[in-house]
């Protein structure tokens, strides 16, 4: 029989304080900006001085959220590194990137470059811990923090690896954010202040972050939830959604009735959040519905910011009102499913239990 | 243990647009090292790269896409070499089973992004490439492409990326998660690249010489190559012909230098040592070892001595880089070699390790310099990336 995957520590850094707190109840929702940024933890705490200056924030946060989630599963040490990550680090890329077209290709350093693979936050942790086991990076959009977790689970299941760190994380570079404005990906100043539940405008507030999580083959003390499956699909059509979720949850030996909890990926994008809209006033209206991206900001691997929201509901058994999209409540929260998508594609399905 | 079935196979390299083509170029010492003539840059008349001698427009009128396309030129040749392993294995209606798609990149769209960096606020009409810089867009555009509606997912581990695709492809079928899937990866040439390398004084302005104590460097190459990886149900259900097998895969970490392999080779050494777990194969039954051989200083001998060590008191098989040919083609590298490693089986050859002299000073060891003709059940293929990725795949005779 194959191994059950369980969450055993989890890091949190985010546009929100979500470490050095219990559960969100320092939140504050900022609806009159279109980009936020991360609070930044005390970093000397994790790096020493001269390492944290030549490594890009991206890098530092995922770091510290890795240090963090090992620290609250209590391991020393993983078999494996799996990480996800949108954009990379893109701070760096734009450094390479302008001193090549401003200098005409000459008098380069290789510094930026070498820290602008994608792989770097993966790469530098499995160096700080001389982690040599197997060491993944997806870069797909908004499944890529969820082809990691895929990835681990299968891991897991096929005992290949015992205990798994994996982890979300993108950085913000001012000139690609200037961009994603001039792309309309960002919502225009004149649109704000944003309404993530009710889109008044395309585009999304973009936010930054990384949320790292330890996943084990064993239930400790420290166990948050179960990881029960993953699914990914890369289109579907908004008629299709309902009924591939349903035939998740039936591969599972569950029905839309026996959710907890739904965890919504709201962007406040008026261009696709009937995504979510649709599921929210039909299929789940008899179930608690959450959402997030208020708080974490829209970015390819928020939804590991969700992963961590639902994994601290399923351990305390409590779900702050902030981040309730109705009023429907549940004696007990045992079973939690997250929905997200982006712009119709990158669709996933991640179903959890206490 | 019998491995995961490879039912098509597609690519395009500056030594072919085809699997065919590839084949004829190896076994006939055609190389497709030159100068650079698509991109323009200062450094043209210094290095030599592995270059698809086709211009964007030239993809844009071979694919049929329509004038306001964003498909940035790894996507485009990502689609050609894709459609063309989709065709190889029969495959008519690509979601009539659970399909995914798995690809690999280094930089993503990068080569629209160079080229439009600054002009985006100028012109409206570029602003359709801004999206197309993501890691995951060459991958949507494939998937959009041939209809793919499944499991889409791109992996980056830099230079070892296309073998982390094929090893999750063959995962998924082997856990039933999928029962088909598209593997590979593609990357073209980018002024960031070139001169990121070139920066890193790892680019040679001769011939790339792997495993010769006199290599320089790397030549910089663009390509894309795609293998269909099926269950078994599949294959006996419809009769597939079965090209080869993967039947082993393992990835390790060097954790020694972001962009510097360790002296002994030990993430290599452990990637290698895991693909021979998994396989059930002894290091004695490997016929043809296609190695990462970038010609760099650093991994020739990093690699080389990961293989003495994997091989002990053994005899180190019949080995070769391809590279001479292709240039170093990055995210692309290891599934344009897995196609070179499945035609080696299915023909029976070891390729040449072109431009060799001169033996490494450090160990004795000598690449197969000659084409030739042996009888081939299994080979091995190294692929390794900055961030200490290292990555090793068995493809063995169905």
């Amino acid at each position: 029989m194959s191994k059950k995957t369980y969450i055993n520590g989890v890091g949190c850094i985010s546009t929100q304080k979500t470490f050095d707190t219990v559960f969100l109840e320092e939140a504050v929702v900022n609806h009159n900006e279109n980009v936020l940024a991360i609070v930044p933890p005390a970093y000397k705490e994790y790096i020493s001085p001269a390492a944290s200056r030549r490594m890009a924030k991206g890098v530092k946060n995922g770091i510290v959220a890795s240090a963090l989630a090992m620290k609250d599963a209590n391991v020393e040490n993983v078999d494996a590194i799996i990480t996800g990550t949108g954009l990379g680090c893109i701070e760096d890329s734009e450094k390479f990137l302008k001193s090549i077209l401003d200098n005409n290709e000459e008098f380069l350093t290789p510094t930026s470059f070498i820290q602008s693979t994608h792989n770097t936050v993966g790469a530098q942790i499995a160096l700080l811990q001389q982690c040599k086991g197997y060491n993944f990076t997806y870069v797909n959009g908004a499944v890529s923090f969820e082809s990691a977790l895929l990835d681990a689970k299968m891991q897991i299941e096929e005992n290949e690896a015992n205990s798994i760190l994996v982890g979300g994380v993108d950085e913000n570079g001012d000139y690609t954010t200037s961009l994603f404005k001039l792309a309309g990906r960002i919502k225009k100043e004149n649109d704000l202040p944003s309404n993530v539940l009710n889109a008044n405008s395309t585009g999304v507030v973009y936010g930054e972050g990384a949320s790292f999580f330890v996943l084990e083959n064993e239930k400790k003390d420290s166990t948050y939830a179960e990881i029960l499956d993953v699914e990914i699909k890369n289109s579907l059509e908004e008629n299709e959604v309902e009924e591939a979720l349903i035939l998740f949850l039936k591969s599972n030996h569950l029905e839309i009735t026996d959710l907890d909890a739904v965890v919504l990926g709201f962007d406040g994008n008026s261009d696709s959040d009937s995504y979510y809209r649709n599921l929210s006033e039909n299929a789940f209206v008899k179930t608690p519905q959450l959402y997030y991206k208020h708080l974490s900001g829209a970015y390819d691997t928020a939804s590991a910011f969700a992963l961590w929201m639902a994994s601290k509901i399923l351990k305390t058994q409590e779900i702050p009102e902030i981040i309730k999209v109705n009023s429907v409540v549940k004696p007990t929260y045992n079973t939690i499913l997250l929905y997200n998508q982006l712009n119709g594609k990158n669709h996933s399905f991640t179903l959890l239990s206490k | 243990m019998k491995g995961v079935a490879i039912t098509g196979m597609g690519i395009i390299s500056s030594i072919g647009n085809s699997v065919e083509e590839n084949y004829i170029s190896l076994i006939e010492n055609k190389i497709g090292i030159s100068r650079i003539e698509n991109i323009p840059t200062v450094h043209a008349d210094v290095i030599k790269v592995g270059e698809i001698k086709k211009t964007n427009e030239e993809l844009v009128a071979e694919l049929q896409l329509p004038e306001n396309n964003n498909f940035s030129r790894t996507a485009m040749i990502g689609t050609l070499a894709a459609k063309q392993a989709v065709e190889n294995a029969g495959i008519t209606s690509i979601n009539e089973f659970r399909t995914g798609l798995i690809s690999a990149t280094s930089v993503g769209g990068m080569d629209m992004t160079e080229r439009h960096y600054y002009d985006y606020f100028e012109k409206p009409e570029l602003v359709k490439y801004i999206t197309c810089h993501d890691g995951g867009d060459v991958a949507e555009k494939i998937a959009e492409e041939l209809g793919l509606k499944g499991m889409v997912t791109t992996i980056s581990t830099a230079c070892s990326s296309a073998a982390n695709s094929i090893m999750l492809g063959a995962r998924l079928i082997k856990t039933g998660k999928l029962d088909r899937v598209i593997v590979g990866g593609a990357d073209a040439l980018a002024k960031f690249t070139i001169n990121g390398f070139k920066t890193l004084m790892i680019l040679s302005d001769d011939y790339n010489k792997p495993f010769d104590n006199t290599r320089k460097g790397l030549n910089l190459g663009e390509a894309a190559a795609f293998l269909v990886l099926e269950s078994d149900e599949i294959v006996a259900k419809q009769n597939k012909k079965v090209l080869a097998r993967v039947s082993g895969y393992g990835n390790a970490n060097d954790a020694f230098h972001q962009t510097a392999s360790s002296e002994n080779g030990e993430g290599a050494y452990l990637a290698m040592k895991k693909a021979f777990e998994v396989s059930g194969l002894k290091p004695s039954q490997i016929d043809y070892i296609n190695v990462h051989g970038t010609a760099t200083p650093n991994n020739d001998l990093s690699e080389g001595r990961a293989l003495l060590r994997i091989y002990e008191n053994e005899k180190v098989p019949d080995f070769s880089s391809t590279k001479p040919y292709t240039g170093h083609t990055l995210a692309a590298a290891a599934a344009i070699e897995a196609v070179y490693s499945v035609l080696a089986i299915q023909n029976n050859v070891v390729y040449p390790n072109l431009n060799f002299e001169i033996p490494m000073e450090e160990f004795d060891l000598t690449p197969q310099t000659t084409l030739k003709n042996k009888t081939i059940e299994h080979v091995l293929s190294n692929s390794f990336g900055f961030g200490g990725n290292c990555s090793t795949l068995i493809f063995s005779k169905s």
